[in-house]
């Protein structure tokens, strides 16, 4: 199986606001620790490590440098 | 026999050998010996007992005259059983030895899980003992003591080597002054220390850990059950880690996770480790046998061959102890190495049937770091972050079972399944049972007479040599010459009184595997034929 990158929420919004929702009123340190767990969480519920793989690389990628993200921006 | 004498205090040897000299040290040129063995630990005595359990004449020398500095290597497992016994001193280890099954991992005060690492019985030996590495090599010494083929020499130090086309010469330092012997092969089984790696000039490098750890054993009478007891964040040892494991003798292994920065020689002060022992037992009715601290350190060489000289065991890789790696993955070498080398002394298999020696044990050795690696990194976060993904995967582990699967409080040793050019693919579709590259599994038998024996019985009693499994289908099992054969299920042969045999290989009637002389499967088949056999063992043996 492969990375989903479509869509796959009817309701977009309502996933990132829960998320959102999540954080709000925690200390950086809660909500690093809030993410932590669940990361860890949806890693075990999708269970392919093949697909959490691609996830961390997709993530990942937001990692590069600013100078390379203006660059693309530029192109 | 050799005489022990535990309870003496932390520092005292508890086997003391005399040195004696030897007709080969009034000899002006270097006597020839097909075998040297470097190294009188576990790994070192086993493989020679092994080879000359196989008919080889086997020096082994040893730089010291004393074993039991301290307990050490104390976990020994079901596969280092069943290689004992196939070396004839499985029922002294394990009676002497402590036996248990289970584990428990504890998060702060309270029990996160259990595990049991044999639940199903029809085993002959449990998963694992816990004994004191002095005993083992005690036994292993009245063994070495029972072969005439092995010179075992003390105080007998490796100070050069000389590689040659065909051997190496060995000098070596005695109280008598040097010597020198020529070698077919040397086996360099000296340690993580080891004087043979440098001789070689081959590297050691891989991953120091930074945090340190204390080890003490104690000596007390406490109720603990027999179990391996891991605990995160321990109320008597805050915010670190900390590990319990009983011995024979009253004796008590424990394991303390310290802080990087904390000063060794302090903290291995007597009286600084006691009133941290006494947090965790409560009490302090206790006496130290042994304290000791480590820096551990994961590390390999690249190769296990040099020329003629072979590695095995610490001397040719490092793990550190949380799985219990380290001297069990050196039997494994021992028994890999010690067929082989048999094969080829005899000249029934080419001199390169040896690289799969490297091919094998190096890809274990690698797995076993990767194994000790993470356990000691799940330990000893070494970021925020990483701290901080352990302090949720612990707290998870108090509400789901795949929080639980996540604590790594390390993973105990378990052989290691070979991608190895001596193995022959799977031709069949096969749904349980051991592929190829798999060590074999044990069963309870019944012999036509009565007796129950194991599996593992009946492959040692076949010589340990290339033996046929077959679950019999009312036919005769046609197997090339000098091969072993075990039949299961015949009228007249043996049953499989309880059905774990036949479940656990996936048999069904004409079922066939080939066993190396390690007891790894080499080939399966569902319909053998003495062409596919004899095929199979030929490329096991490193004919084809």
């Amino acid at each position: 199986m492969a990375l989903s990158t479509a869509s796959n929420f009817a309701k977009p919004d309502d996933a990132f606001r829960a998320i959102v929702e999540a954080h709000r009123g925690l200390s950086e340190k809660d909500s690093a620790d809030l993410d932590a767990a669940l990361v860890l969480i949806l890693a075990n519920h999708i269970g392919d490590i093949t697909v959490l793989r691609e996830a961390i690389t997709l993530a990942k990628r937001r990692m590069i440098d600013t100078s390379q993200q203006q660059q693309q921006q530029q192109q | 026999m050799v005489q022990t004498n535990p309870g003496q205090g932390a520092s005292q040897a508890k086997v003391q050998f005399g040195y004696i000299r030897h007709g080969d040290q009034d000899q002006a040129a270097p006597v020839a010996h097909p075998v040297v063995v470097v190294g009188a630990g576990p790994v070192g005595l086993s493989f020679a007992i092994d080879l000359a359990q196989r008919g080889h004449a086997v020096v082994v020398l040893d730089d010291a005259d004393r074993i039991g500095e301290g307990s050490r290597a104390i976990c020994f497992s079901k596969r280092s059983l069943d290689y004992w016994d196939r070396l004839g001193v499985g029922d002294r280890m394990v009676d002497k030895g402590v036996v248990w099954n289970v584990g428990r991992i504890f998060h702060g005060p309270s029990e996160l899980y259990q595990f049991n690492l044999l639940p199903e019985p029809g085993h002959k030996r449990p998963a694992f003992i816990n004994l004191q590495q002095f005993y083992a090599e005690a036994y292993l010494v009245d063994r070495v003591n029972a072969l005439p083929s092995i010179s075992l020499r003390w105080r007998n130090k490796v100070t050069a080597l000389e590689q040659r086309n065909d051997g190496a010469v060995l000098t070596i330092e005695t109280p008598d002054g040097p010597y020198r012997l020529s070698a077919q092969y040397v086996i360099a089984c000296d340690g993580a220390r080891s004087s043979l790696r440098q001789m070689v000039g081959a590297g050691f490098s891989g991953k120091v850990f930074e945090d340190q750890f204390l080890i003490a054993d104690v000596k007390m009478t406490a109720e603990f059950p027999t179990e391996r007891w891991f605990w995160f964040d321990p109320p008597f040892h805050a915010g670190r880690s900390a590990l319990l494991h009983r011995q024979p003798d009253d004796v008590w292994r424990i394991d303390l996770q310290l802080t990087p920065d904390c000063d060794p020689q302090v903290e291995k002060k007597p009286e600084n480790v006691r009133p941290r022992i006494a947090r965790m037992l409560g009490h302090d009715k206790f006496e130290f046998e042994w304290i000791s601290l480590y820096k551990f350190q994961c590390r390999r060489m690249e190769r296990f061959i040099h020329g003629r000289v072979i590695f095995a065991g610490d001397s040719a890789h490092q793990v550190s102890p949380f799985g219990a790696r380290g001297a069990n993955s050196g039997l494994e070498d021992a028994e890999n190495l010690s067929w082989k080398l048999d094969r080829v002394l005899r000249g029934t298999s080419p001199s390169d049937l040896l690289e799969t020696y490297h091919i094998e044990r190096s890809a274990a050795a690698d797995e076993n770091i990767r194994e000790s690696t993470r356990a000691t990194d799940f330990m000893a976060p070494v970021s925020a972050q990483e701290a901080r993904l352990r302090k949720a995967v612990l707290s998870l582990a108090k509400e789901t079972e795949f929080g639980k699967r996540m604590v790594n409080g390390g993973r105990l040793s378990v052989p290691s399944v070979y991608e190895t050019p001596l193995s022959t693919a799977d031709a069949e579709a096969w749904s349980s049972g051991p592929c190829p590259g798999t060590s074999m599994l044990d069963a309870p038998l019944k012999a036509a007479d009565g007796r129950h024996l194991y599996l593992t019985d009946a492959f040692n009693a076949q010589g340990r040599r290339f033996t046929v499994l077959s679950f019999a289908n009312g036919g005769t099992t046609d197997v090339p010459d000098g091969v072993g054969v075990i039949r299961i299920g015949d009228a007249d042969g043996l049953a499989d009184a309880e059905g774990f045999a036949g479940k656990r290989y996936g048999a069904v009637p004409g079922t066939s595997y080939l066993l190396r002389p390690d007891g790894y499967v080499a080939a399966r088949f569902q319909h053998p034929t003495r062409t596919a056999i004899e095929s199979a063992v030929a490329r096991a043996s490193g004919l084809s």
